[in-house]
């Protein structure tokens, strides 16, 4: 299992997780209560229909630009305040969020992610929330999802970057 | 009570969705230091069940399971609105969409996602094959590739002004764009 503890400074993409401190599963569960309201909004807001998509791509509706840029905006000003008044978090810890480097995955990778959220209709968090509202199906869609991860880890290494 | 339910149970406006998806960003960093970022759960998976010998999954995806708590949260959420707080009226597609999907057999508007693309039934058709099995594939190998989907780059890392976020933001916008507008109306034909 040693082996496995290494995360190698190079690959900041796993650094999700910026706390120092251990949790265990009751303290997890506040996790699920957030990840709870935001598949109400998924559900709520048709942000998981596969037709409020092309809907975007063929810029017929407003809806997912409004979605989105107002997210952004909310987001990038929550980050400002919380950076100008140094909150801490609520275990007292400097918060941190990791850089994201650029590589030419970003084009490569974009690109290509961009051609199966127009067919799926749905990026990953969306996915998931499809099967909590109840369309089996798509458990074949995350399956071949997870099988493309795979493969891209397989081949990282001969990949442009 | 009543009328608060009927409120909620209408569609929620994009003001209102994008504000409560806004938030996720301070919520996580304030509740537990964690970034953003729901596509790295797919790479998790693969980490815990088929690692395989290959160094990308190979570090330590058990301090990441926070995410996979967040998604299982996810899927109930989906659930819970799905079935308590669900909209009566059908969802409003753009006519214009309506009509040129209908041309290529799609008479399914009622769901979330047209069954005659998106089932079991569908798998064994050549366009809901190329659409769930390739589509799928593109979406796991792409959101990698990229080190992040909407969520890690669109939101979060905006959010955080990264730019090569907006670089990936942006290809995103073109691969759907091209997707949608001159590479689907081929798949829909091939049925």
């Amino acid at each position: 299992m040693s082996e496995n503890k290494e995360i190698t400074n190079s690959d900041k993409s796993i650094a999700h997780n910026n706390s120092a401190k251990k949790e265990n599963g009751r303290s997890l569960i506040k996790y699920s209560l957030v990840g709870i309201v935001f598949g109400i909004v998924f559900v709520k807001a048709e942000i998981i229909s596969w037709f409020r998509i092309q809907e975007m791509f063929k810029l017929q509706s407003f809806h997912m630009y409004g979605v989105i840029g107002t997210a952004v905006v909310v987001g990038a000003l929550s980050v400002a305040l919380i950076k100008k008044f140094k909150i801490k978090t609520l275990q007292k810890e400097a918060i941190v969020i990791t850089n994201k480097p650029f590589t030419k995955g970003n084009i490569y990778g974009g690109l290509v992610f961009g051609l199966g959220w127009a067919m799926t209709g749905a990026c990953p968090g969306p996915l998931f929330a499809q099967i909590g509202a109840g369309i089996g199906s798509i458990s074949i869609v995350i399956v071949s999802a997870l099988l493309g991860t795979w493969t891209y880890g397989y081949f990282k290494e001969k990949l442009p970057h | 009570m009543n009328e608060l339910i009927q409120t909620i149970s209408a569609p929620w406006p994009w003001y209102v969705a994008g504000t409560l998806i806004g938030l996720t960003v301070p919520t996580l960093l304030i509740i537990g230091n964690k970034t953003f970022g729901i596509s790295s759960n797919l790479r998790h998976l693969c980490a815990a069940c088929f690692p395989a010998n290959i160094t990308f999954f190979k570090y330590d995806w058990k301090k990441e399971t926070w995410n996979l708590f967040f998604v299982v949260g996810v899927i109930i959420g989906a659930f819970i609105a799905t079935h308590y707080l669900s909209n009566p009226t059908l969802i409003k597609i753009n006519p214009v969409l309506q009509q040129e999907l209908a041309k290529e057999g799609i008479t399914d508007f009622k769901n979330l996602l047209p069954k005659d693309l998106f089932s079991f039934e569908a798998l064994f058709t050549l366009r809901g094959f190329i659409l769930m099995v390739v589509g799928g594939f593109l979406v796991g190998f792409g959101t990698r590739y990229a080190n992040g989907c909407t969520s890690g780059h669109s939101i979060m890392g905006l959010s955080n002004l990264q730019w090569p976020s907006l670089v990936a933001t942006i290809c995103f916008m073109i691969g759907g764009f091209v997707m949608t507008n001159f590479i689907l109306p081929y798949i829909l034909q091939l049925k």
